[in-house]
C-alpha cells in the first residue's frame, strides 16, 4: 500500500472515530457516523468539513492577471480585490482540464484552487503557460490547509471565533481574518448549495481553529462533515464534480457550463489557451447540441449510479449516468446525466439501466435543491 | 465493536445463528455495515426460495456503493424481516438484533468463522 499523505488535522479525525478513505492520495474522513445525518445537519444546520486536500496555487506579479487570462477560461484581470470566481482550465483542443476557483487577494496576486486529483497538472500547466509574462506561479499546496463551515448557522457559529466583518463579507469574496486569533484568509464560498465559509489557514494552526469551531458550535447544531455527504450534497445542488460530470473529453459547452468562457476578455488580444477550439465548440453547441447535462429522479429505491446507461422507453441507450445517489433531502435517488438532447427536456420519462433491470426515471431541471434565501 | 461469541461468521460478512429446530437467523456484521455506511436498499430473497452457502441471494444499496448478500448456508428461506425492508437503517443500528435479513431451514452449511476467527480475519 502506497503512503497516503496525512492532512494537519488527521489526528483529530481518528479521535472522532472518522472512516477514512484514500482521495487522490490523501487519506480524508469520508464519514465519522452516519453520512445521512451529516448530510441534513448542513441542510438545517451546520457541518465542518477538512477540506485540506484542495490544491492552492498562487499567482503574483505585475502581470498574474493578464497571465491568468491567458491560461484560463474566465476574464480573471477584470475580477476585483477579494473577489472570486469559478472559472475552467481547457486544454489547446478546448478539453476541460479542471474546474477552479480563483481569489484575487490584491492587485498583483491571485490563489487558484484547483481540485486535489489535478493539482499538480494546473500547478504544471500554469508554470508553462506563465511562460513570457511577469508572473510567478507558486505551488502552496504545503502552505494552506482548508476548513469549510457550511449550512444556514455558519454565519452564528463563525462569529464565534472571529472579529471580522462576516455580513460585509459577500458570497464569492475573500478577507484576510483573524480566526481563533490565528491569521487566516476567510472566503465565503463551498460546494455544498449552502451558505457558508472556507477558512484556509496554517497547517499548523488547524487544530486550534477546528477546535474553536467545534466549541462555538455547541448548541447550534454543528456536526463533523466527511467526504461522503459533501458529494450527495454538491449533488444535490446540481455542482459538477471533475471526473464526472467533467472531463478532458469534454468542453465547458459541452458540460453547460459555456458562460464560464470569456470570448469577450478584452487583455492579451483576446487570446487564451483554447480559443479556437471552444469558439468551434461554441457554435456547435448552437447549431446542433450535443448530450445535454441533465437531473434524473427514481421512484424507486435503487440508485443510478455513475457509468449506468440511461435508455429511452423502448430501452435504446440514450446517455451515461455521471453521478448518483440517494438524496437525503428528496428522499428518492437522484442523479446527473448526460442524454442525447431529443429527451433531456424536463418532465421526459426515460430509465436507467441498475444492473440489467431498467428503472423508470424523470428527467428533471437542475439543481435538485436551491436553498431559501 | 465486538463480533458476539455465540455466532457464527462467514468471509461474506454474514453472521447466523446455531440452527434452532433446523433454522438459522442470518443478518451482515457490524464491521460490513460500518464499512457500506447507510443503507438505503435492501433486497432479499423471499419465502420459500432455495438459497445456496457462497452463492449470491440479495443486495445491499448504500450511499456509496452496492453489495451482494452471500447465503452461507443452503436452505430453504422461511422467514425474511419486513422491519428491514421498512427501515433499511435497521441494518446500521442494529445489525446483530433488529438488523437481521433472513431465516433459513439449513440443508447445510459453507465455510463458517468462529467470533475469534471472524476478528482475526477482519484485523487481517
Amino acid at each position: 500500500m502506497s503512503s497516503l499523505r496525512l492532512t494537519a488535522l488527521d489526528a483529530l479525525h481518528r479521535a472522532l472515530g472518522a472512516t477514512m478513505t484514500d482521495f487522490a492520495g490523501w487519506d480524508m474522513p469520508l464519514r465519522y457516523g452516519s453520512e445521512r445525518e451529516e448530510h441534513l445537519a448542513v441542510r438545517t444546520k451546520a457541518g465542518l468539513f477538512d477540506l485540506s486536500h484542495m490544491g492552492e496555487i498562487t499567482v503574483t506579479g505585475p502581470q498574474a492577471g493578464e497571465m491568468l487570462d491567458h491560461a484560463l477560461v474566465g476574464f480573471v484581470s477584470a475580477l476585483g480585490v477579494l473577489r472570486a470566481r469559478y472559472t475552467m482550465i481547457c486544454a489547446e483542443d478546448g478539453g476541460i482540464l479542471d474546474d477552479l476557483i480563483v481569489y484575487r487577494l490584491r492587485e498583483d496576486a491571485f490563489l487558484v484552487v484547483a481540485n486535489a486529483s489535478n493539482a499538480q497538472l494546473v500547478l504544471d500547466e500554469l508554470i508553462a503557460r506563465a511562460k513570457g509574462f511577469d508572473a510567478v506561479v507558486t505551488d502552496d499546496r504545503d502552505t494552506y490547509a482548508l476548513i469549510a463551515v457550511q449550512g444556514p448557522e455558519s454565519t452564528a457559529i463563525l462569529a464565534g471565533t472571529t472579529d471580522a466583518d462576516l455580513p460585509g463579507l459577500k458570497y464569492y469574496a475573500i478577507l484576510p481574518a483573524q480566526v481563533a486569533g490565528r491569521e487566516v484568509l476567510l472566503a465565503r464560498t463551498g460546494y455544498t448549495g449552502e451558505d457558508g465559509f472556507e477558512i484556509f489557514c496554517r497547517p499548523a494552526d488547524a487544530e486550534e481553529i477546528w477546535q474553536a469551531l467545534t466549541a462555538a458550535g455547541e448548541g447550534r447544531g454543528l456536526v463533523p462533515c466527511g467526504l461522503s455527504c459533501r458529494d450527495t450534497l454538491r449533488l444535490e445542488a446540481g455542482m459538477p464534480l471533475y471526473g464526472h460530470e467533467l472531463s478532458t473529453d469534454l468542453t465547458p459547452f459541452d458540460a453547460g457550463l459555456g458562460r464560464v468562457v470569456r470570448f469577450d476578455k478584452t487583455t492579451n488580444e483576446g487570446a487564451f489557451v483554447g480559443r479556437k477550439a471552444l469558439e468551434q465548440a461554441a457554435a456547435a453547441a448552437e447549431a446542433n447540441p450535443p448530450r445535454v447535462l441533465v437531473g434524473l429522479v427514481s421512484e424507486g429505491k435503487r440508485v443510478p449510479r455513475a457509468e449506468y446507461t440511461v435508455v429511452s422507453a423502448d430501452g435504446a441507450p440514450i446517455g451515461r449516468i455521471t453521478s448518483g445517489a440517494p438524496s437525503p433531502t428528496l428522499g428518492q435517488p437522484i442523479a446527473m446525466a448526460y442524454v442525447d438532447a431529443a429527451h433531456a427536456a424536463p418532465g421526459s420519462t426515460v430509465a436507467v439501466d441498475v444492473r440489467g433491470k431498467h428503472e423508470p426515471v424523470r428527467v428533471v431541471a437542475l439543481p435538485f435543491y436551491k436553498r431559501a434565501r | 465493536m465486538s463480533n458476539p461469541e455465540h455466532l457464527k461468521y462467514t468471509e461474506e460478512h454474514e453472521w447466523l445463528t446455531d440452527a434452532e429446530d433446523g433454522v438459522s437467523t442470518i443478518g451482515i456484521t457490524e464491521h460490513a455495515a460500518t464499512a457500506l455506511g447507510d443503507i438505503v436498499y435492501v433486497q432479499l430473497p423471499e419465502v420459500g426460495d432455495e438459497v445456496t452457502a457462497g452463492e449470491t441471494c440479495g443486495e445491499l444499496e448504500s450511499t456509496k456503493s452496492v453489495s451482494d448478500l452471500y447465503s452461507p448456508v443452503t436452505g430453504e428461506v422461511v422467514e425474511i424481516n419486513q422491519d428491514v425492508l421498512d427501515n433499511n437503517g435497521l441494518v446500521n443500528d442494529a445489525p446483530f438484533e433488529g438488523g437481521w435479513l433472513f431465516k433459513v431451514r439449513v440443508a447445510s452449511t459453507g465455510k463458517l468463522l468462529s467470533a475469534d476467527e471472524y476478528n482475526a480475519f477482519i484485523k487481517a
